[in-house]
């Protein structure tokens, strides 16, 4: 991290690893708790013509500390024929692949923890990971709603992994690299018919690329209506029916701290990342605006995650597998074949 | 199994709704104040512990007695679904209705009470009393700490008394006669 330089002081690797970490928890906290609070308490309930948490702290906006507080108070229970150490590290597994997710992101210039040449390639393998996790919990469980839930989880995932994937390779031939930090200065200098003001957000040509990816999002984050591998009314919660207490924090918390990290990765890859449209600022500027402006970007991109989450009943198991095989990896595919034409062409 | 053909103008209705019910729950205001967002305003629930809800005039909210009326027949308590009204009395003496006549013999009320722990509301006791002695009140505020406590006993049924509103009249045309409160 460069921009460190510029406070004058040289720190020694142990300070800049410190500080690298913290900037970490900070980049997967904020968010999550920012989407919880303003979507999962307060958007839904305004949907639903109630208020949602109230009490604690000003508008409920303590909740999240009760609820924390809660958590951390509740008996850990471990079944008897669970898998123990399997049982216990699965949550970890889970949130690890968050946290490695936003190693890659560019937050500004020089605000990144590593700029990596195969940065997407990288954060769309460490997103796979947390399918490991998840299988495990089900597994180690030794209960057969979180058997069945981890199945589920899996096979959605496997599904849906796919269709991102294939949606985020249209952004990468247009951009010319796999590097986050590249697509973000590739949008950033584009142009559209020759008007540079708001650069060229690859929403405007890869729109059926971001749909996609949004849907396989939603299905990777397991929310409504991808939410069979949680369904609560069939299967209990699915790989998380075991757990309590800090372990189910965990899952939770990988949940929607996942969710940040992937709208993130959404912002950067079609809204344009760290970039302010109509304003060329400093780097040192944009080291301290560009984390902001991501972070609004952001908020968009869950908006419509949980917009969708509130709206739709979930889905049933075979049409989820239909709808990825059938409709988005097909739809993908045209989609890659059409910007190879239009690169080549152009 | 066939894949049903996605519905796509359906999805964005719903969407719309949702939208819209957001919108009208943060911003309730009409004009140009409808930049301000107020959702305490615009959302229909009730925040119970600072405001009171106000029940509908004949919701199931609690069984009260008029003891005066009560002849320990039992009845309430034989029919009732989960025994949760304990009734105990005994035989007294009362003065003859007219002069000359012979002493009547009356039951007196000794104790009537009522486990809110056990009571499902299902108001047999309410319909099959004869003598016009229990009543639905919409008051609902009575849970307490101990589930002990919610045994509520004749002095406190005999205040939800006074909250127990009025018949309504039946609609017109009809011939049955309104019951009354006794007061």
């Amino acid at each position: 991290m460069s921009a460190l330089s510029v406070f004058g002081a040289d720190l020694s690797y142990w300070q800049v690893t410190s500080l690298r970490v913290l900037g970490v928890l900070v980049a997967v906290i904020l968010p999550a708790g920012g989407f919880v609070y303003v979507f999962l308490f307060k958007m839904m309930s305004f949907m639903q013509s109630r208020l949602g948490p109230m009490e604690a702290g000003p508008y409920g906006s303590m909740q999240l500390l009760a609820e924390v507080g809660k958590f951390l108070q509740k008996e850990d229970i471990v079944p008897e024929r669970a898998d123990r150490r399997l049982f216990f590290i699965a949550p970890y597994i889970v949130l690890a692949s968050t946290f490695l997710l936003l190693v890659v992101m560019p937050f500004g210039p020089d605000a990144y923890f590593a700029n990596l040449d195969t940065g997407i390639f990288l954060a769309l393998g460490l997103s796979s990971v947390s399918v490991i996790g998840i299988l495990i919990a089900g597994w180690a469980s030794a209960n057969k709603y979180s058997l069945i839930g981890g199945i589920r989880a899996a096979g959605q995932l496997i599904a849906y992994e796919l269709p991102m994937v294939l949606a985020v390779v249209g952004v990468v031939i247009q951009a010319g690299t796999l590097n986050l930090q590249g697509i973000v200065t590739a949008q950033h200098q584009g142009e559209v018919f020759g008007y540079g003001g708001i650069g060229n957000p690859f929403i405007l040509t890869q729109l059926v690329g971001f749909v996609i990816f949004l849907i396989a999002t939603q299905a990777e984050l397991t929310q409504t209506p991808f939410d069979m591998p949680v369904a609560e009314s069939e299967i209990v919660t699915g790989y998380m029916t075991e757990y309590s207490g800090l372990r189910f924090l965990l899952f939770f918390i990988g949940e929607f701290a996942t969710a940040g990290a992937f709208a993130a990765i959404a912002a950067t890859l079609f809204l344009g990342g760290w970039a302010l449209p109509f304003m060329a600022l400093d780097d040192n500027v944009m080291n301290i605006v560009g984390p902001l402006v991501l972070f609004a970007k952001m908020m968009l991109v869950g908006f419509l995650i949980f917009w969708v989450r509130f709206t739709f009943p979930r889905f049933r198991e075979d049409q989820l597998q239909a709808f990825a095989w059938k409709y988005l990896i097909p739809i993908s595919l045209v989609n890659i074949l059409a910007t190879m034409v239009l690169k080549v062409a152009f | 199994m066939p894949m049903p053909k996605p519905k796509l103008p359906g999805l964005f209705t719903g969407l719309k709704i949702t939208l819209m019910e957001l919108l009208k729950t943060l911003f309730p205001k009409r004009g140009i104040r409808t930049l301000i967002p107020a959702p305490s305003l615009g959302a229909v629930t009730v925040q119970y512990p600072h405001e009171n809800e106000s029940p509908a005039p004949r919701a199931r909210g609690v069984i009260a007695l008029k003891s005066e009326n009560c002849t320990v027949c039992m009845l309430c308590s034989r029919s009732c679904p989960d025994w949760c009204i304990y009734i105990e009395g005994h035989k007294t003496k009362a003065p003859p209705r007219r002069p000359g006549g012979k002493e009547r013999t009356v039951s007196a009320l000794d104790r009537f009470d009522i486990d809110y722990a056990l009571c499902m509301y299902c108001g047999i006791c309410v319909e099959v009393c004869p003598f016009d002695a229990l009543f639905w009140s919409p008051e609902y505020e009575y849970s307490e700490p101990r589930l002990a406590d919610l045994l509520h006993d004749e002095a406190r049924l005999n205040e939800w008394m006074e909250t127990v509103p009025d018949f309504e009249p039946y609609e017109a045309g009809s011939n049955a006669k309104v019951r009354k409160v006794p007061r």
